[in-house]
């Protein structure tokens, strides 16, 4: 098997450096576009692996918040602060600003009142009965959505100044692009320095490890829960702001393919791992950017779920613990 | 909080009756076969009250409650012909007895019978057409739970199995691959046509031995993964097929043309048993020169591959591979350590499951007349997983139950729940305006099946009509119990 993993990558970099060779500068602006997909990606593929990590629960519904996010912030950027494609810059800051922090409070609260209400009355049951009730709250919210937003795409203005930040021998990098960096990286560091700093994500790291240990420790430990969800849901309240203003348009069924590009990036990182989840998600990003944009033999945007998913099964088969996990007796 | 809400009102009911002289300890004194008669003939009559005020009232509504009373108020189980327990078939045999008489009573030139009376709510009883879709899902829910019923395993891709079934239908029943010609007992095939076409009853044998090998193939790597992850590879998978369906067209742009991409393969071969069955027997020679009847063919064969279905998944339950399956789903460390081989185990599973999946998939094809990528959604297996969960996972009966109730909904039953509610409550409804907008039900169909999910998996986890021993499980948890107080709500 590992020569079947080595051959597999080795395949993968002949092709990337083959592309790489035959248009350096369009190969780089395909990667910008990928570390913009992957900064999406990571921001809902952390909420994914926060939750595995403290309940090993598949949040399925967690992708549907996210779109839900993108709704709320859809909402905010049109009907609350009535942007306008080239606005000015000191009204684009606020409201950026001022739908995120909606987006992030009104998706942690969603996502931690679902916990209350879905998932806490089967903390004793057998493992898959939250897991199909997390479906079951998928379908639900993604029908809250229909019911508000109807079937069809909601538009977002481009909001986004679409100039360049810098342009070098062919490669241009662009505001909008640079902007989504530029909300996710905060985001991440105020979660690093949560999880890392802070008495309560103490306490978070503590659950994940031993729930009963914890409890005994005198943590509260459904509160600690809640706090995650909470926490979960604001980050995919920013992912979801970043998805509108990014890619422009939101449709209900958005989050449960974004939902599940993200958590094979959450499980190709090593679910349950912060780090891993933000690389997991680079990667993935990039590899959908390079197969959707690369013209020498790449299997183009009709193929892209299924090599997502391949990706998927494949590190779950060989190396369930992903990149950066460790190697558990239940995890294999 | 349900539990004690249940107590709240059953002791309101009793002072109810209290108050009109039949207090409790009266009641329990009465003898059980009256106690079961009033209860039942309490029913039946609400039910016609219902029907006669809300639905439309027809008098044929009474020799119905009739057979409902007749079939619930004897202990049948308790029958037994010399010394044998045959009482245990009477129920079955008569819920057969009126499925298989359903086309005649209920159907007349293609359309409901209009001599029958309408539902509350409801409305008019199952078309034709309905009912076949309805037998197609009680197979393929039937093959579901040998995987979720019986092993516990989580397949979150069954739809996979019904892609590969259809697929395995159009490749061997119609004109897909125009460069080879071969004929093996088709059925209403025009001269000149090209292509493979084999006889009908063939292709299901195949759709089902390949859609196994199928299921064999995706279980071998995946079954050693623990529950959710293997729940989320066979999402995967399901995800993969229905795309590679959608655009197999030009596969590896070869020009390959293996699913004719999103138009999807049409037409394919009706069923039938050809013209030397025909004279001699008198089976029909091909279903879809019947005309109108020809919902009435299609729904009898797939009763009978119903009835199959039924045969295995009982007999399978009770073998020893069965018993190694409920093994397993209580307790696979346990169940390892008995002896029990759990990849093979469980990869029967797999292949048992995926066999009904493919052999439904490929009737369901035959119907339709033909296999369209845009049937295979996620939604379908969370569809056919709800029909399990609904009726109660390793329960045939409530498996059938679910099945038969849920693809009533999805065909016709949420557009008439739809129009008596926009009827009634809608925008210049009868009774009074609720809304302002006709409200389109079945645009908010899944949302109504995930309300159903997560309410039967917090109030019942167990479905309607649950195994004991499912229930037992549920009621226990399989796991060890948390230390600290886990609040139940």
């Amino acid at each position: 098997m590992p020569f079947f993993a080595t051959l597999l990558v080795g395949i993968l970099i002949a092709w990337l450096v083959v592309n790489f060779v035959q248009g350096p500068a369009y190969f780089t602006t395909i990667a910008f576009i990928g570390l913009t997909n992957g900064a999406v990606y990571a921001l809902v593929a952390l909420g994914y692996t926060l939750v595995y990590g403290i309940l090993e629960l598949i949040n399925f519904a967690h992708g549907d918040v996210f779109m839900l996010g993108g709704m709320f912030s859809a909402t905010m950027i049109v009907s609350v602060f009535g942007l306008k494609p080239h606005g000015s810059i000191g009204t684009l800051v606020v409201a950026i600003v001022g739908s995120l922090l909606v987006a992030m409070a009104a998706c942690g609260v969603l996502n931690a009142t679902i916990e209350r209400i879905a998932y806490r009355p089967l903390r004793g049951a057998p493992r898959l009965a939250p897991l199909i009730t997390a479906i079951g709250m998928s379908f639900i919210l993604e029908n809250i959505a229909i019911a508000w937003k109807g079937p069809g795409y909601t538009a977002v203005p481009s909001v986004l100044p679409t100039s360049a930040v810098f342009s070098f021998s062919g490669i241009t990098y662009t505001w909008e692009k640079l902007i989504v960096v530029l909300i996710t990286v905060p985001v991440l560091l105020l979660l690093v320095w949560l999880v890392q700093k802070t008495r309560q994500g103490k306490a978070m790291r503590a659950t994940a490890q031993d729930r009963d240990a914890a409890a005994m420790m005198g943590i509260d430990v459904n509160r600690t829960i809640s706090f995650t969800f909470l926490l979960a849901g604001g980050l995919a309240g920013a992912g979801g702001l970043v998805y509108a203003l990014y890619f422009g348009q939101i449709r209900y069924d958005t989050g449960f393919q974004l939902g599940l590009i993200a958590f094979t990036a959450a499980v190709f990182g090593g679910i349950g791992n912060l780090p891993g989840a933000v690389l997991g998600a680079l990667v993935i990003g990039f590899i959908q950017a390079f197969n959707e944009g690369l013209t020498w033999h790449s299997p183009g945007s009709d193929w892209t779920e299924s090599i997502v998913f391949s990706i998927l099964i494949l590190v779950l088969v060989f190396r369930p613990e992903g990149l950066l996990g460790e190697r558990t007796p239940e995890g294999t | 909080m349900l539990r004690r809400a249940n107590a709240e009102i059953s002791a309101l009911w009793w002072r109810l009756l209290g108050l009109g002289g039949l207090d409790r300890a009266r009641w329990q004194r009465l003898p059980r076969l009256t106690r079961r008669a009033t209860k039942t003939f309490a029913w039946v009559a609400i039910g016609l009250l219902l029907v006669g005020f809300l639905g439309v009232w027809k008098w044929s509504a009474l020799p119905m409650a009739a057979v409902v009373l007749l079939l619930v108020i004897p202990r049948y189980d308790r029958v037994t012909v010399g010394g044998r327990r045959v009482g245990r078939f009477i129920i079955p045999l008569a819920v057969l007895a009126i499925a298989v008489t359903y086309p005649i009573w209920a159907s007349s030139n293609g359309t409901v019978n209009p001599g029958l009376p309408q539902l509350p709510i409801f409305g008019t009883f199952p078309q034709m057409s309905t009912m076949v879709g309805m037998a197609v899902f009680v197979m393929m829910a039937l093959g579901l739970n040998f995987v979720v019923g019986y092993a516990g395993l989580l397949d979150l891709g069954y739809v996979a199995f019904y892609a590969m079934g259809s697929y395995t239908a159009g490749w061997f029943a119609s004109s897909q691959f125009a460069h080879q010609n071969l004929f093996i007992g088709a059925i209403g095939v025009t001269p000149g046509l090209t292509g493979f076409h084999f006889s009908i009853w063939l292709v299901l044998l195949m759709a089902g031995i390949a859609t196994a090998i199928i299921g064999v193939l995706i279980g071998l790597p995946t079954l050693r993964l623990r529950g959710d992850y293997l729940a989320i590879v066979t999402l995967g998978f399901g995800e993969i097929m229905p795309q590679i369906a959608r655009n197999g067209d030009n596969l590896f742009g070869t020009g390959f043309n293996l699913t004719n991409g999103t138009g999807g393969i049409t037409p394919i071969d009706p069923p039938g048993f050809g013209n030397w069955l025909h004279h001699h027997v008198g089976l029909p020679a091909n279903y879809l020169t019947l005309g109108t009847n020809s919902d009435r063919a299609f729904f009898w064969t797939a009763l009978i591959l119903v009835l199959l279905t039924v045969f295995v998944s009982s007999r399978l339950r009770d073998s020893r591979l069965g018993r190694a399956w409920i093994a397993i789903r209580e307790d696979e460390v346990a169940a390892s350590a008995m002896g029990i081989p759990l990849m093979r185990t469980k990869t029967w599973a797999y292949a048992t499951g995926a066999f009904f999946g493919g052999v439904a998939g490929a009737y369901y094809a035959a119907y339709n007349s033909g296999a369209f990528p845009d049937q295979f959604f996620f939604n379908i297996s969370v569809f056919i997983l709800c029909m399990v969960i609904l009726g109660g996972m390793g329960n045939i009966w409530g498996v059938i139950f679910g099945a038969c109730f849920l693809e009533y909904l999805d065909l016709e039953g949420l557009n008439n729940v739809g129009a008596w509610l926009n009827g009634h409550f809608g925008p210049g409804g009868s009774d009074f305006s609720l809304w302002h907008k006709t409200l389109d039900v079945p645009l908010y169909e899944f949302g109504i099946y995930g309300v159903i999910i997560v309410v039967v998996m917090l109030f019942r986890p167990q479905g309607l009509i649950p195994s004991s021993r499912r229930a037992a499980e549920f009621e226990e948890g399989v796991h060890d119990q948390p230390l600290y107080d886990v609040e139940a709500v």
